[in-house]
């Protein structure tokens, strides 16, 4: 298991909303997502399968080059692919801003 | 030249098995009149899982919802299958006990607060053993103590099954609700192949299994009340039933000379099939519940 944390400081705009999407089941992961109350997004991930944090940070680069909100991310993974985990990012991101 | 097109009821109605564990026990509630309690915000994981490599989740892998079920008071408890196989730890256990003992605590108050467990779930989670154990004993004595004031109403949808120490809890429940898809016993299948071999049960023969373990089976049997269809508005209104009815006259357990007296009437010298059982032991469940 591995812990992994990235800051996105540039990521500024007010979020009032949280979400939570997602199961820990094997190749899928949870997401909470909430507000965060200092500026800039944090992101914190848990993941089961070791030695991934480059694909990690790919995904979150990606993810935040399109979002801006101030959010801080919880992430429990059971092995989700790149894909999979921008979908649940994805899916999040629509909760909240309905 | 126009055909009708005719879509048949399963193609547009809404699963059951295919909403996560929230969204089945949401499911069940009145319009708007329900609230989760401890929820994934909340964050109360499980303390050991992350010391032997496992990810947690931010519910434990339970998750509770207090509301109103037919205009009544009503607390479901639900365990996700998709996380450790539904498996039940410190804190899932601890969940599901305070929740049937606040339960117990408002019907003795005078407000008659029925449980609906929806169980998906293999059991103890092996990484917290005796914990595990420890809550599976909790949860029982829990459902105990409400059944006498109030239902406790279990539903066993599929596709994970309900097997272990949390099938006793099934076992003791008012009413047991059940789709053909879903499984229900004491010892998985695989457990009983590992420690007696193949030739006792062959986990991996489906029809086998479904015909002993399957929902069909068990209501046929008597050892679960009804066999709804995978349908999210038929199980919320089967649950529905089952509330208005209230505490059953005598609970399955209490009836111990009658399964005594089943169990010793049984041919041992022969094989057993599922059919031939359900003949003889459906015609004596009729009216007893």
């Amino acid at each position: 298991m591995e812990k992994i944390e990235f800051n996105y400081p540039e990521a500024k705009r007010l979020i009032t909303k949280r979400a939570h999407v997602g199961v820990v089941g094997s190749g899928d992961m949870e997401v909470l997502l909430e507000p965060n109350r200092e500026e800039g997004s944090r992101v914190f991930i848990t993941t089961s399968v070791n030695g991934f944090g480059d694909a990690w940070k790919a995904v979150f680069d990606r993810f935040f080059s399109k979002f801006d909100g101030a959010v801080r991310i919880y992430i429990n993974d059971a092995g989700a692919t790149p894909g999979s985990v921008l979908l649940r990012l994805e899916q999040a991101v629509e909760v909240i801003e309905q | 030249m126009k055909t009708p097109t005719i879509i048949p009821d399963f193609v547009n109605r809404r699963s059951f098995i295919e909403l996560d564990a929230r969204a089945r026990a949401q499911s069940l509630f009145d319009e708007g009149a329900w609230k989760e309690l401890v929820g994934p915000f909340d964050s109360i994981e499980s303390p050991w899982l992350a010391k032997q490599g496992v990810a947690p989740q931010s519910d434990d892998g339970c998750i509770v919802i207090k509301g109103k079920i037919g205009g009544s008071p009503a607390v479901a408890i639900a365990f996700e299958g998709a996380f450790q196989g539904g498996s039940v730890g410190e804190v899932s256990g601890a969940k599901m006990t305070a929740a049937l003992d606040l339960a117990t605590r408002d019907s003795e108050a005078g407000k008659p607060t029925a449980a609906v467990l929806l169980l998906e779930t293999g059991g103890v989670r092996l990484q917290e053993a005796n914990l595990g154990l420890a809550a599976v004993a909790e949860i029982i004595s829990a459902a105990f103590a409400l059944r006498q004031h109030a239902p406790v109403i279990t539903i066993v949808a599929g596709t994970v099954g309900c097997f272990g120490g949390m099938s006793l809890v099934a076992g003791l429940s008012s009413y047991t609700i059940m789709t053909r898809e879903a499984r229900l016993g004491l010892n998985g299948p695989e457990v009983i192949e590992q420690e007696s071999g193949i030739d006792e049960f062959d986990s991996s023969d489906r029809a086998l299994i479904w015909a002993i373990n399957g929902g069909e089976q068990r209501v046929g049997m008597g050892l679960a009340d009804s066999l709804v269809e995978d349908d999210a508005g038929k199980i919320a209104a089967a649950v529905r039933d089952c509330v208005r009815q209230g505490v059953p006259e005598k609970h399955r357990t209490e009836q111990v000379e009658l399964y005594r007296a089943r169990i010793a009437a049984l041919d041992t010298s022969r094989q057993i099939d599922p059919a031939i059982l359900r003949q003889q032991w459906a015609s004596t469940t009729r009216g007893v519940r």
